[in-house]
């Protein structure tokens, strides 16, 4: 953090240095400059796309979520729930006799068990997405960029790299980006 | 590289809507399914532009005074039945069940192309699915409300329906699990809160592009809120994608369970002419069917009223002409096999069940199904049809007439004569069956119409990434990966 580095003087009188933007309009020059990113060593930094674009993945070298085996253990969790629920409801606090059928029986309750795997499961996908990707998230640093604002979610390719990053320095990292074959614009974010 | 990159085209303005016909001779190959050489921003203006245009299309303005006024016809006749009784319905002994549960099951059905639409043909690959997915999983959504309020208000003490939820009460009693009744209320609860989770996530990208681009701050605020402050990182991407493949892969097998449900609620009855082991396959079949006729009658006119003729394009809805005709065709064959299975099983209340609902005093709502479900989508053979508006909107309001007709038959006629001929009773609608179907349509069509108002009704963010020169080229990728030293890092 730039708080325990700078001077507290500095932090006061001057604008803090948030982050780098740097600003794209090919998709192909975007992604080698996301490569170059990745092997220089920044570990802080994102790409902002417009739409997901393929290979962006490995170009930023990132791993692949965890979120499918929380999905699976919420299926099991579903199906196991909507067993134990027919089982102790129909057949156990209450048992009912029903036009003759048996009190438990596997094919009369396999159609609920289906459903809450599908529903549990369904919910921690939802709720897993928005935890995994730390949303509602309403702050960031891109967002005091007026040319993010305008091209960002329409036409354009960025890439920041923040403040928290151990290798960010604000003048290396400006010229760092400005080197990338392809970029339109770099400019340094500030509180 | 043959293509330019979409950035760097000249804009195209607004009002420009020209028809191209991108349907191809060969259909092996992939059209363009965005014409007119578009840019990113065009695309985006275009849509945006339905949310923030000042003043909207006069016929929109219509459809919305029509729809809401049945709305509100609606409203008032579901506050009549809840506090007089459903007695005000036709339905009676042996007819238990009639236009209540026509609605319920044509408007579940229809809402059974939006999941189609967004999850089985995103498993696919189907690319073009991304024109038109949003719109259709809304579709969904409002379809499956409409639905779920006929078998509530139908329950007759609706305020009793919490019974149907395994709540503990006073009576310490449970709900029933072996009951197909009870698998509905878990099957189409669940349905609708995947779908709506599934819409909404969708939406979130299409969000922060309309908070950017807002230029009032109660739409930035209500915008931005929406959006969870997305800000298009990948990082996010990652995960959300693979949410995006999860849900759909989750609502794949969810939404044929949910008319199998459905069908189970005749199978597993011992009425002739419900108890079959088709129901299942051949009421997804239907649903699929009438929802995609359902599709092109909405997005035909909300394509011309909004001028969105290059990105819903005659290719997508040629696409939908051929889903309606291939499901036609699976719709008609389990019209025949029922009558062929109700003869080749030699049992007469069976045999007779089939004859009376082609002779009998239905017959002619069964021929009405024939006509619409069996006949017209054979148009669909003949490419100059389905590259027609005007054909195609024949066809599908044919279609949509055709498989509530479907319902009805197979409700009405075997609940009014089964086994003992002493039993047999004949149901008419009253004006509140009537006015409660067309009402039901209303709310349909202002929810409808509210959501092209205040939400992008094409999946921006979606169509962007199949637009040509969006992604980048795999032999620039593997080059440069090469160079990179990719095999390194992965």
């Amino acid at each position: 953090m730039s708080e325990t580095t700078a001077p507290v003087a500095q932090v006061v009188d001057q604008p803090r240095s948030l982050a780098i933007l740097a600003e794209f309009t090919n998709v192909d020059q975007f992604l080698a400059a996301c490569r170059n990113v990745r092997d220089a060593g920044y570990e802080k930094w994102d790409a902002h796309t417009a739409y997901p674009v393929h290979g962006l993945n490995e170009a930023m070298g990132l791993k692949p979520t965890f979120l499918p085996f929380i999905v699976l253990g919420a299926g099991f969790t579903g199906f196991t729930f909507a067993v134990w629920l027919q089982w102790w409801t129909n057949a156990h606090d209450y048992p009912l006799i029903i036009s003759g059928k048996p009190m438990w029986s596997i094919p009369a309750n396999v159609p609920i068990m289906f459903e809450l795997t599908v529903l549990f499961a369904g919910l921690t996908t939802f709720l897993g997405m928005f935890v995994f990707n730390s949303l509602p998230k309403f702050y960031h640093p891109v967002f005091h960029s007026a040319r993010f604002e305008q091209h960002a979610m329409t036409d354009r390719f960025y890439i920041s790299i923040t403040e928290d990053d151990p290798l960010y320095d604000p003048p290396r990292t400006m010229r760092f980006l400005e080197q990338q074959a392809g970029q339109t614009n770099v400019e340094e974010l500030l509180a | 590289m043959s293509t330019v990159f979409p950035t760097f085209r000249p804009h195209a303005p607004l009002s420009q809507t020209v028809e191209i016909d991108n349907t191809g001779a060969n259909p092996t190959m992939q059209p363009q399914l965005v014409t007119g050489g578009l840019t990113f921003q065009d695309v985006t203006d275009k849509v945006c532009n339905v949310v923030e245009r000042k003043d909207m299309p006069l016929a929109w303005k219509i459809a919305l005074g029509i729809s809401a006024l049945w709305a509100l016809v609606f409203v008032v006749l579901v506050v009549y039945l809840i506090s007089t009784g459903i007695g005000i319905w036709g339905n009676n002994i042996p007819v238990a069940w009639a236009f209540d549960i026509t609605n319920f099951v044509t408007w579940i059905g229809i809402g059974h192309a939006g999941t189609l639409i967004s999850a089985i043909l995103y498993l696919l690959r189907q690319r073009w699915r991304t024109a038109i997915n949003r719109f259709s999983e809304a579709m969904t959504i409002f379809a499956v409300i409409c639905a779920g309020l006929f078998p509530a208000i139908h329950v007759g003490r609706i305020w009793l329906i919490y019974w149907v939820f395994p709540i503990p009460n006073q009576q310490n009693v449970w709900p029933q699990f072996r009951s197909p009744l009870l698998w509905d209320v878990f099957a189409v609860s669940t349905y609708f809160l995947v779908s709506l989770m599934f819409w909404f996530m969708g939406m979130i990208p299409d969000l922060a592009t309309l908070r950017d681009r807002a230029t009032t701050p109660i739409r930035k605020l209500v915008y931005g809120l929406l959006s969870m402050g997305w800000r298009g990182s990948n990082r996010q991407w990652l995960v959300y994608e693979k949410a995006y493949l999860l849900l759909a892969a989750l609502s794949t097998p969810l939404v044929l369970s949910v008319h199998s449900v459905v069908s189970f609620d005749f199978a597993t009855s011992q009425l002739p002419g419900w108890h079959t082991t088709i129901f299942p396959p051949y009421f997804v079949a239907g649903a699929i069917f009438g929802g995609f006729a359902m599709v092109l009658t909405l997005i035909i006119p909300a394509r011309s009223m909004f001028g969105l003729q290059n990105i819903i394009t005659m290719y997508h809805l040629e696409s939908c002409a051929k889903v309606i005709l291939a499901t036609g065709w699976m719709v008609g064959y389990a019209y025949t096999l029922e009558f062929f299975i109700a003869w080749y099983s030699g049992n007469p209340a069976e045999t007779f069940t089939f004859i009376n609902r082609a002779t009998g005093p239905y017959a002619w709502a069964y021929w009405t199904m024939i006509f619409c479900n069996v006949l017209t989508p054979q148009l669909f053979w003949f490419k100059r049809f389905r590259t027609s508006i005007w054909s195609l909107l024949f066809v599908a309001i044919a279609v949509d007439i055709g498989m509530w007709f479907e319902r009805f038959v197979i409700i009405v006629t075997s609940l009014s004569r089964d086994f003992l001929p002493s039993s047999w009773g004949h149901f008419t609608p009253t004006w509140v069956d009537i006015c409660m179907l067309i009402g039901s349509i209303g709310l349909f069509m202002t929810l409808f119409l509210l959501f092209t108002r205040f939400l992008p009704m094409v999946a921006m963010s979606e169509i962007r990434g199949v637009m040509d020169g969006a992604q980048p080229h795999h032999s620039a990728y593997n080059e440069h990966a090469e160079l990179a030293g990719e095999g390194a890092h992965v």
